[in-house]
């Protein structure tokens, strides 16, 4: 019989057994209640319980033993391992209807269950981290098998070349001249990401300072949710606009300046990266600049100041912190930003301080690495993993010191809201 | 007839538009600010009711009352911080060297910077001790080279008298000081700027006793170069600091005095009920 | 005496001036966002509402012996140029599955190729000068016409621009985001639940808020590459399949479902929890019928919102192949589908310039879709919105 069938076999007959666990608890506990004699929970409670016993010890057994397959590669027949869970489902039924009695809480005893079932889920959150730290890391671990980690970090040529004749036993053929120095390919993102915070930082604080000290309240209220529908636009359709509409404007823009520029630059997806950006710094700095005390602006004025000078001298230098923590944030996103840079960006890798010229990055080539037909265990497929791997080192350092610093802000003029 | 019921009949006989109703003839009596039919709306609600009061300059002025009878309103009018909330309507005449300062015309950041203002709560700027008060002089164009800068700091930190306490902490910031250090701190920052007038709104009430009693001091010394207009709730502090005190309720002046002759023999029912503590 | 008003009014000026010149640059910033924004739609609308249109043709179509081997003969010569290769090859079929075809013939309207249907919008096109002359002539005779492209919301993709829709992409979508939420959902609303209601404030708490903070910022590409490694590679889910996807972006969204359900369970006042304590119920029971009731708009708000997310997410889907060409609209989880970006990031890869419009025309679908999911949002969070 096939897995499928034996799974939607044993679910039926789980059911059963809860059924009829659920029935004959509620009528045991009934009769017992009829009795005359005093409960601690109500019949449909005991009715929960038996049901309970029954489902989760068998569902626990189940998953273990798919665990230990997958796992350790233990070969225990589907068969067998269903039909074990379900003697235990049956066992699990006659122990939760005998526990029917007065003077059991099943109340608390489903309410235990339920606190185990909640801490699970919680759970999964640490899981997926942890699952992608590990997936990451151990496919990463492969790849500096084959290639030092020190000329990944600090070659300069990235050139996957013919690697992946080496995974299929022909090394000697060509793999020699595989180089993976992700220099270029770090050198391409910063730029980019360089370019999208030249627009996001200035457009975004300035449009949250007009928000929270200029605005008359009308606009702003329009503003905001206006400005965070740039936030929402899914990033592929950035990337199309960055590759058809933004990047041939700035080659000839470009080329008006007399700069020969390549149609996929570094400044179309960068501009348009910003754009993107400016919701998150704007946002967050426009919550920050409001949650400054306005008795500092009232110190400020009370002096003879103007507003300018006040806003300029007081009141950014008290959301600092915040401001810095929406821009790292920022930083961070532009860093793993991966559609509009493989659609408007290069492939090549190019170690070059020239903006308009073709220069790829580190989201490009773990996209191409992975989308190619190539053998899982090449080197060029499994570089992605260590591409990942500092992406994810970056990303995660960023956001920590971000959210130190935004809790600091919050500490030192106790706002909650942030 | 009895000496002590001498001043009750007086009440008859108002006194001049705006004057104390009793002089207090050691203090000084040039004219500082001159209130004429000040009226102010929240909205719909009035908050100040046809104030009439002439403040003196190089004294300390007290504003009494119980709370919410628009004393601290009454004082932001003066530097007009109430232009900050949109709802606010006023009328009427606050004259200062000879100007409306409630005209279009009137620059209220020049009117600021000769009616200077000290908050209930310190709120001494994200900055150094340094930059707390070396800031404001410098944009005014008040000192230009570093050594002025530095004079000027040392002069206002020793008049807000906190200069021994702080001398060898210049650069550490205005926040890491003690709640009354930072009032301090916060006097000094306006003394620096060099104003007629300082407003208080109640410096003292978020502050221990001992601090309360430094600041007290201090106006006591500061009244030798500015005019002080303080709000306060707590009496003893009017009697012990101010020269002249106004009792406010509802939105009135419902008597402005000569501080010894108001505690004494206040001249109003209202004010001596207030005073012995009858409401408040 | 100090200075006069006067004085320091004139000292004042240049202040002022730089104090208004912040002013206005800073709402210069705010336009020029708006700007951005406008040109963004202008240029969407500009080049996608053409893919709503399709140019047709009106043919006279001979079902002969030599149309049920190839298509083309049925037509005319001249006209069999300007018509969709998909229609051609549709003939044989026809007259194999409707024997009694052959032999008639009959006069309909049939998809033009993508060069007559560029030429009518006045794009770039390959005809040449005696084609163009001939569509002229049709044009003026009426049998040449734009109508309203059905073929856009009905077909899948196709290698011909002219016959390619976004169907078999918004069916993989829907079951996509089906798994999300199916997912995402009760394991996002139970962790909030636990956090918020029943988890002690230990370190433990402490590491899971820590750490779900960051999963919201962690780029979305390596959630694809999580799903690769441990989804395909390790627990074998077929490649390319919504269950993949669906599984990958669920992750994704999970800390969004998370921090708005902990932010809805947090504004239901604690004077309701005390009350239901007061009559007696067990936590759960002041979970399960008090708190989760009350918070209940604020849950599906986040839940929406987190859904458009996803919607929208592209990076991660391509990594565990979800790029795939799906000509037809997929039957089941475990089979091979893409989803709308994914078929936008397809179109926007294919040489072909008709395809430009099609792009626009699929982003102009999503975006509408997105922006109906969160006017959904704000309409819930408007309409349910209390204060306590």
């Amino acid at each position: 019989m096939q897995t499928n069938q034996l799974l939607a076999m044993f679910s039926g007959v789980l059911l059963l057994l809860g059924l009829i666990a659920f029935f004959l608890g509620r009528a045991k506990a009934a009769r017992v209640r009829a009795s005359g004699t005093a409960m601690y929970a109500q019949p449909d409670q005991y009715a929960w319980f038996a049901v309970l016993a029954t489902a989760g010890p068998a569902i626990t057994v189940g998953a273990i033993g798919a665990f230990l397959m997958l796992l350790l590669g233990a070969e225990i027949p589907t068969l067998y391992l269903l039909a074990g869970s379900l003697v235990i489902a049956a066992i699990g039924l006659l122990v939760g209807v005998s526990q029917v009695k007065p003077d059991f809480h099943a109340r608390q005893a489903i309410e235990r269950g339920i606190r185990w079932v909640l801490v699970g889920a919680a759970m999964i959150s640490i899981f997926t981290t942890f699952g992608i730290l590990f997936s990451i890391i151990f496919e990463a671990l492969r790849f500096f098998k084959m290639h030092s980690f020190w000329d990944f970090i600090t070659g300069t040529v990235w050139n996957p070349g013919a690697s992946f004749l080496a995974a299929a036993g022909r090394a000697e053929e060509g793999a020699t001249g595989a180089q993976f120095g992700s220099v270029p390919l770090f050198a391409g993102t910063f730029m980019i990401t360089a370019i999208a915070m030249l627009v996001a930082i200035p457009v975004g604080l300035l449009s949250a300072i007009y928000m929270a000290e200029f605005a008359p309240s009308r606009v702003r209220t329009l503003a905001k949710p206006t400005l965070e529908v740039l936030a929402g636009i899914p990033t592929v359709v950035y990337g199309f606009f960055a590759a058809i509409t933004v990047a041939p404007l700035i080659v000839d823009l470009a080329g008006f300046l007399g700069i020969d520029a390549a149609y996929n630059n570094a400044v179309a997806p960068g501009v348009v990266m910003g754009i993107m950006i400016i919701p998150f710094i704007s946002s967050l700095s426009d919550d920050v600049i409001n949650s400054v005390p306005d008795s500092m602006r009232q110190g400020s004025l009370a002096l003879g100041m103007t507003k300018g000078e006040t806003i300029r001298d007081v009141v950014i230098p008290a959301a600092l912190p915040g401001i810095i923590s929406a821009s790292l944030l920022a930083v961070s996103r532009a860093l793993g930003e991966t559609m509009i840079v493989v659609m408007a960006a290069g492939m090549r890798p190019n170690l070059t301080a020239n903006p308009f010229e073709d220069m790829t990055t580190v989201t490009v080539r773990i996209v191409a690495a992975l989308t190619g037909d190539l053998e899982f265990e090449s080197a060029e497929t499994l570089s992605a993993f260590a591409l990942g791997l500092v992406l994810f080192a970056v990303t995660l350092s960023l956001n920590l010191v971000s959210v130190l610093m935004i809790r600091r802000f919050r500490e030192k003029y106790r706002v909650n809201n942030l | 007839m009895n000496m002590q019921a001498a001043p009750r009949q007086t009440i008859g006989a108002a006194p001049e538009v705006g004057q104390p109703h009793t002089r207090n003839e050691s203090a000084c009596h040039d004219l500082s600010i001159r209130v004429r039919d000040l009226n102010l709306w929240y909205g719909e609600s009035q908050a100040l009711k046809g104030l009439n009061i002439d403040l003196f300059q190089k004294n300390v002025t007290a504003l009494i009352g119980p709370s919410g009878c628009g004393k601290s309103t009454f004082l932001r009018c003066l530097n007009r911080m109430n232009d900050l909330i949109p709802s606010v309507r006023i009328e009427g005449l606050v004259e200062m060297d000879g100007r409306d300062v409630n005209q279009v015309k009137m620059d209220e950041v020049a009117l600021r910077r000769r009616v200077g203002m000290v908050f209930q709560k310190p709120n001494p700027f994200p900055k150094s001790i340094y930059e707390n008060i070396a800031y404001a002089p410098r944009m005014h164009d008040l000192v230009s080279r570093k050594p002025e800068q530095d004079e000027l700091v040392e002069k206002a930190l020793r008049d807000a008298g906190l200069w021994e306490e702080v001398k060898d902490k210049l650069h550490q910031p205005g926040t890491s000081l003690s709640g009354g250090q930072q009032q301090r701190l916060c006097i000094a920052r306006a003394i620096a700027v060099q104003p007629d007038v300082i407003l208080m709104d109640e410096p003292t009430s978020a502050l221990d006793p001992i601090s309360t009693a430094t600041i007290e001091d201090l106006m006591d010394r500061l009244k030798e170069q500015f005019t002080i207009i303080t709000v306060t709730h707590n009496m003893q502090q009017a009697a012990r600091v101010a020269d002249y005190t106004a009792f406010f309720h509802l939105g009135e002046i419902i008597e402005y005095n000569d501080t010894k002759t108001m505690f004494a023999n206040p001249a109003t029912k209202k004010a001596e009920d207030y005073i012995t503590g009858r409401y408040g | 005496m100090s200075q006069t008003f006067d004085e320091i009014s004139s000292q004042l000026r240049k202040r002022h001036r730089r104090s208004a010149r912040l002013k206005w640059i800073s709402m210069g910033a705010l336009g020029l966002a708006g700007l951005f924004l406008l040109w963004f739609f202008s240029d969407m609308l500009g080049k996608g509402l053409p893919a709503f249109q399709q140019a047709q043709i009106q043919v006279e179509v001979d079902y002969n012996e030599d149309a049920s081997r190839m298509g083309r003969a049925a037509l005319d010569p001249d006209l069999s140029r300007l018509v969709s290769r998909t229609f051609e090859r549709m003939i044989p079929v026809q007259i194999r599955e409707n024997p009694e075809l052959l032999g008639t013939s009959e006069t309909r309207w049939v998809l033009a190729n993508a060069q007559v249907d560029q030429y009518l919008k006045g794009h770039r096109h390959k005809l040449n000068e005696q084609q163009v002359v001939l569509v002229d002539e049709l044009l003026a005779e009426g049998r040449v016409e734009l109508k309203f492209n059905t073929n856009f919301f009905t077909t899948g993709d196709s290698k011909m621009a002219e016959a390619s829709g976004i169907l078999s992409a918004a069916v993989g979508t829907v079951m996509t985001m089906l798994v999300t939420l199916a997912i995402a959902f009760p394991i996002g609303v139970m962790t909030a639940v636990y956090l918020e209601e029943f988890a002690p404030d230990n370190r433990f708490t402490q590491l899971i808020e820590i750490n779900i903070n960051n999963l919201a910022a962690i780029p979305s590409i390596l959630f694809g590459l999580l799903g690769l490694a441990i989804f395909i590679n390790f627990f074998g889910v077929p490649r390319s399949t919504p269950l993949v996807g669906g599984m990958t972006l669920a992750l994704m969204t999970l800390p969004v479902i998370i921090i708005a359900t902990r932010t809805a369970l947090r504004s239901v006042p604690d004077s309701i929890r005390h009350a239901a304590f007061g009559v007696g119920c067990s936590r759960w029971q002041v979970v399960r019928d008090h708190v989760l009731p009350l918070a209940m708009p604020g849950i599906m708000t986040g839940s929406i919102i987190g859904l458009a997310q996803a919607m929208g997410e592209t990076a991660p889907l391509i990594i565990v192949g979800m790029v795939a060409f799906i000509p037809d609209v997929g039957a089941s989880f475990t089979e091979a589908a893409t989803v709308l970006p994914a078929q936008i990031f397809t179109w926007a890869g294919e040489p072909e310039k008709a395809f430009v419009e099609k792009t626009a025309g699929g982003i102009l679908v999503l975006l509408t879709i997105l922006i109906f999911l969160n006017a959904t949002a704000v309409i819930l969070r408007k309409k349910f919105e209390r204060r306590w």
